[in-house]
Order: C-alpha cells, then sequence, then structure tokens
C-alpha cells in the first residue's frame, strides 16, 4: 500500500484490478473512443490547414478594387426623376484613387501584415501562330511573393520578373509551345505590344487557372495596359486570417475602395470549413456521449456488484463522502487510462494513414499535426467525463443503506 | 456494578410506518450491556435479533425508545456522527462475506484504521500484524481473503473488529458457517480477547453450547426479550 495515496484512490486501484475483465473491456471502449477522436481532430485539423494554406498561399487574403462605377437617376430641381431606367454602366478598367496613400495607411495597421499593389488586365499572348486570352498580373515581386507564393509553385525557371520578364502557367505552357527562356509576344487590347522572355513556368494547382495565369513587373504591365502609375488592386495579408472580413468591412468603411476578404471571395469553401469542423464537433459529442455511458454503466454493475463490501466498509466508519469518492476516482482513472491509450492507438492511426493517403499528383493529403494540446486536451477532457459518468454510481453507493448492503 | 456501555429502553423498531402494511418487529426492548461483560444474543429465526443487532451497531435507528452508547443518546446524533461513533466505538464480525477480497488480510485488519485516518502508515501496519498474530495468523498477513479458509478468514474478521480498540463488539452468528472445531477456535479467541482488553460482546448465535459459555443469555422471541 502506498503510503502517499489516500486510501480511497487505493480502493478505486484494487476494485478495478479485481474487476479485470470488466475494466479491461471499458478501457478498450474508453480509448477506442478518444482514439477516434484523436484521430478525426487531428486529420481534420491537417486536412483544414492543407487546403487553408493551399488558398492562401495562391490569392491575396483582402484585396482592395476601385468601387463599381454606378449611374445615377437625372433629377429635376424638385427632387424629381427625370428618368426612371438607370442602366448599370460597363465597368471601365480604372486605378484605385490615391493608391499610395492607401497602402502607406494598410502599411500602418497593426494587423496588417503585407500589403502589395496589383495591375491586372486581359491580353492576349502570341508566340507564332498559336495565341491565348491571357490575365496579366503586373506585381511588384518583393512584396507579391510574400502574399502569393509564386516562388513555391514554380515548376521550371525561376521566380525572376525583371522589366523583360513574365512568369506564366504550365498548362498556358503547354497551349503555345513555350518553355522557359521563350519569347512570347504580349499584346493589349489597346494596341500595345511587348515582347517579354518567359522566366518562370508555375503550377498554381488548379488547370483553368494554370490556362490563364501571366506575372509581369508592375511597370511593364502598367505600361502594357495604358495605364503609367496606376493599379487596379492592393493585396493584403494579416495577422488573423479568421479576421479577414472584419478587416475588410473597417477598411472599406474609412477608404474609398472595395475591399473582398478571402472569407467573402471563398464563402463556399468556407462554409464548408465551418461544416467540417460542425460535424467533428458533432462525432467528439457523441462519441464523449456513449464513452460516458459505457463508464456509467460498468461502474453501475460494479456497485451492485461490490453492496456488501460497500456495506462492510461503512459499518467499520466509512462516510458516504468517502465511498463518493470510491467511485468517482473509478471513473475519473478509466477516463484517463483510457485516453492515454486511446491517444496512442489514435495517433498510431493518424502516423499509418498520413503514410499511405495520397494526392492525385503523390504530395501528402493532409499535414501530419500532432499538438501536445491535443493529447493533454482529450486527456483532460476523458477524465472530466469518467468523474461526471461516475456521478450517478457513485451517488448511489454513498446513498446504499449497510443494513441492506450486507444482507445484499 | 459497572458502567452500561450500551442502554436501551423501550426500543421499538417498526417497518413501512403509517403504511397499512406496517409491522412492528421489535417491541420496548429493555436491555444493558455492561463494559467487559460477553453476552448471548439467542432466539429463533424472524424473532428480530439481528434487526436488534442493526440497532445496536448504529446500523439502523429504532421508531421509537431510547439508545445510548457510552453515554451518547444516539437519537441527537446525524449521520456523520453516527458514523464516526460506530468506527470508533463498534466492532463487528459476519456471517457470511467476511472479508473484503480485493484486500490482504494485513489490509483488512488495518482498513478501520484507514478509513479513519485518510492514509497508510507505518504504526497502522504493525498494529494489524499484532493482531493478527494475536489470532494466530502473522503468517497469513500477505494472503488475499479469497486464498483463505472460513476459519482463517472469520479469525482475520475478529482482528479487523479488534483495530479501532472498540468498547462493544458485536458478532451476527460469526461460527455459522464453520465446523465445530474451527467455531470453538474463534468463540474462545472471542473469549480470550474479552478476557485481556475488557471489550464488550454481543454475540449472536444458534449455538446453545457457545451460548451458554457467555456471562448472560438473552432470548428474543417475537420482538420481546423473553425474561
Amino acid at each position: 500500500m502506498n503510503h502517499w495515496l489516500p486510501i480511497e484512490w487505493t480502493m478505486a486501484v484494487r476494485f478495478l484490478r479485481e474487476g479485470r475483465l470488466q475494466t479491461i473491456f471499458i478501457i478498450g471502449g474508453i480509448s477506442i473512443g478518444v482514439g477516434v477522436i484523436v484521430f478525426m481532430s487531428a486529420m481534420l485539423a491537417g486536412l483544414q490547414a492543407n487546403f487553408i494554406k493551399r488558398v492562401l498561399t495562391s490569392q491575396p487574403q483582402i484585396q482592395l478594387l476601385s468601387p463599381d462605377q454606378i449611374a445615377r437617376p437625372l433629377r429635376n430641381a424638385g427632387g424629381e426623376i427625370e428618368d426612371a431606367v438607370v442602366q448599370r454602366p460597363s465597368q471601365r478598367v480604372i486605378s484605385i484613387d490615391q493608391w499610395p496613400k492607401i497602402r502607406a495607411q494598410m502599411q500602418a495597421m497593426p494587423e496588417v501584415v503585407t500589403v502589395s499593389p496589383t495591375i491586372l488586365g486581359s491580353v492576349l499572348a502570341v508566340r507564332g501562330d498559336a495565341s491565348r486570352s491571357v490575365n496579366l498580373s503586373g506585381v511588384e515581386p518583393d512584396s507579391y511573393f510574400k502574399i502569393v507564393k509564386v516562388p513555391d509553385y514554380i515548376v521550371a525557371g525561376e521566380p525572376r520578373l525583371t522589366s523583360e520578364d513574365i512568369i506564366i502557367g504550365t498548362e498556358l505552357a503547354k497551349d503555345l509551345g513555350a518553355t522557359v527562356g521563350d519569347k512570347l509576344n504580349i499584346r493589349a487590347a489597346s494596341g500595345a505590344t511587348r515582347v517579354l522572355t518567359i522566366s518562370g513556368i508555375v503550377d498554381l494547382g488548379n488547370k483553368s487557372v494554370n490556362q490563364r495565369v501571366c506575372y509581369a513587373a508592375l511597370r511593364t504591365a502598367q505600361s502594357l495596359l495604358g495605364m503609367i502609375g496606376g493599379i487596379t488592386t492592393i493585396d493584403i495579408t494579416v495577422t488573423d486570417i479568421y479576421a479577414a472580413e472584419d478587416i475588410a468591412q473597417r477598411i472599406q468603411a474609412a477608404n474609398v475602395v472595395e475591399a473582398d476578404s478571402w472569407i467573402k471571395t471563398n464563402a463556399q469553401f468556407f462554409t464548408a470549413v465551418q461544416a467540417q469542423q460542425n460535424t467533428n464537433t458533432l462525432i467528439r459529442l457523441f462519441v464523449g456521449l456513449s464513452v460516458a455511458f459505457g463508464i456509467a454503466a460498468v461502474l453501475i454493475v460494479s456497485v451492485i456488484q461490490r453492496s456488501k463490501d460497500i456495506g462492510i466498509l461503512r459499518a467499520m466508519g466509512t462516510s458516504r463522502a468517502q465511498v463518493l469518492r470510491v467511485f468517482l476516482v473509478q471513473g475519473g482513472l478509466l477516463g484517463f487510462v483510457g485516453s492515454l491509450f486511446g491517444a496512442a492507438m489514435g495517433a498510431f492511426a493518424l502516423v499509418y494513414w498520413h503514410s499511405v493517403a495520397r494526392q492525385a499528383d503523390g504530395t501528402e493529403l493532409f499535414p501530419l499535426i500532432l499538438e501536445r494540446s491535443l493529447f493533454v486536451y482529450t486527456a483532460l477532457l476523458a477524465t472530466v467525463t469518467g468523474i461526471l459518468a461516475a456521478m450517478a454510481p457513485a451517488v448511489r453507493a454513498a446513498k446504499l443503506d449497510p443494513v441492506v448492503a450486507i444482507r445484499g | 456494578m459497572a458502567d452500561a456501555i450500551l442502554k436501551l429502553e423501550r426500543v421499538c423498531k417498526a417497518y413501512n410506518v403509517g403504511l397499512p402494511t406496517e409491522t412492528e418487529v421489535l417491541h420496548d426492548i429493555d436491555l444493558e450491556l455492561d463494559h467487559g461483560e460477553f453476552l448471548a444474543l439467542i432466539g429463533p429465526s424472524g424473532s428480530g435479533k439481528s434487526t436488534l443487532l442493526n440497532i445496536v451497531g448504529l446500523l439502523d435507528r429504532p421508531t421509537s425508545g431510547r439508545l445510548s452508547i457510552k453515554g451518547h443518546d444516539t437519537a441527537a446524533l446525524g449521520d456523520a456522527e453516527i458514523t464516526r461513533l460506530r468506527g470508533h466505538t463498534i466492532g463487528f464480525i459476519f456471517q457470511y462475506h467476511l472479508l473484503i477480497s480485493a484486500f490482504t488480510a494485513r489490509e483488512n485488519v488495518m482498513m478501520p484504521m484507514l478509513v479513519d485516518r485518510g492514509f497508510p502508515a507505518a504504526d497502522i501496519e504493525a498494529r494489524a500484524d499484532r493482531l493478527l498474530a494475536q489470532v494466530g495468523l502473522a503468517k497469513f498477513a500477505g494472503n488475499l481473503a479469497n486464498n483463505m479458509s472460513g476459519g482463517q478468514q472469520q479469525r482475520v474478521a475478529v482482528a479487523r473488529a479488534l483495530a479501532m480498540e472498540p468498547d462493544l463488539v458485536l458478532a451476527d452468528e460469526p461460527t455459522g458457517n464453520l465446523d465445530t472445531k474451527s467455531a470453538d477456535a474463534v468463540f474462545e479467541l472471542m473469549r480470550q480477547v474479552n478476557r485481556d482488553s475488557g471489550t464488550s460482546f454481543l454475540l449472536v448465535t444458534h449455538n446453545m453450547d457457545l451460548a451458554q459459555r457467555c456471562d448472560r443469555i438473552i432470548e428474543v422471541v417475537d420482538g420481546r426479550i423473553r425474561a
């Protein structure tokens, strides 16, 4: 007997040890439940991190645009509307008004990490007889590459953007039969033409994007699109990606720009992430409940089996509170030990699944994220669940009438 | 005359009080047990012996009447105080289910002291060993209860009943399940403890031979003490 262990703990351990088979089965059940929770939580966290990483490293978290050009109804002096039918005007590509000032303001915001001015426009990429309509992004590589990780997606060449360079998507390179070092003739709708050298080929993970994506230096694109000194968007990254929508709304309220967050522009994806989180929470809740009911069922049986022991203990001076503690400790121990085995099982299954499950391109389906906090949190939750589940059997044991208990 | 360790005055016990099925099983019991007395309680099955023992052992409460233990009127005591008084004053020896099977003989003897103090200690262990030696089971101290014979288990139960140095030991047919030789040995053990330490014993038995070797015999018939 351990001299530092309270007698209630010793009794709890002995009772669990004596009902060995019962204890092994319930610990097995708890372990499977906890294993499922650990496996699912870690895998979904990994999948989510992967998806979010893919989405957010190929697009800005907040994009500032010129506000929509709208037509106002003509009014007479008396407030009478002259023309009731207001047609939406065609949207000219225009520069964001006073964008250097807005950029400076954005850079001063504590929650903003990177700000990058960009010019976007449609051009024609021509090589020999082949031509394709493409989206040209004129960027400042130093800041833009911190937002969209173009260098990470380069599959050939290098992420170099001097005034003579262009980076194109893999599908576009295939369509044009071009490779790194080849020249491309870029023609804008205005008739402006420029010959640029392919410095890199990029794969952004989406075929239609790879067919149309082109990056050039900001000044090169400005000159091609006829907007010297102008830009069409300001791209931003923020410290908390989930606060992007709030920050975007604040920016929009304080400036004459339209601010779109990744949450708004990827509403469907964001809803899917939320649905996944909700599903995960529900699964954890129901697994937790079934574990709790399992513990409670085993302990209720144990109270019935041990009623004579409880009666004798009460006869020799054991208080109701001590009897209560004996069964609460049993519940807590079952939860804790089950969580240790369960966490190990979940982690093992996750490592195995991580090594087996691959994406079509052979890369990992999800990053292996096994945070210590997940295990600590799970063990704590399982122990508390065990104690709560033991409450009903423990109260029943404590309330046993010793006369009835001894008589059996 | 010696002081009374136990005093019952007009104690009644009824079940299903206030219901049509109300049954009174003990009627106006008056009983006194002195310090160091060894009393036999006899009577046919269903006469109310066990009910009386449960009331005396503070496991049950009388419906009416007064029960005093060492001068304390138990009617005024709450559940926690009753539990404490029981643990410190009364030792129990039962006929069935003698020991707690998850523990060794030594640990079973230590148990009343453990639940009183909360933690094991060297002096508790030493006292348990002394008591086991007293009942002749020193070398079985590490045996689990299930690995001992009925007679040995009952001797361990006697040692356990004495662990808190109680003033009163209540024994409910402690020899009822034992062969003659073991029954005699257990009875002699209790008698010797009674002589050596002055502990009072209240022994419920059907065995008239044993009853006649006690200081006094009380017979309970139909819930009343027969004079």
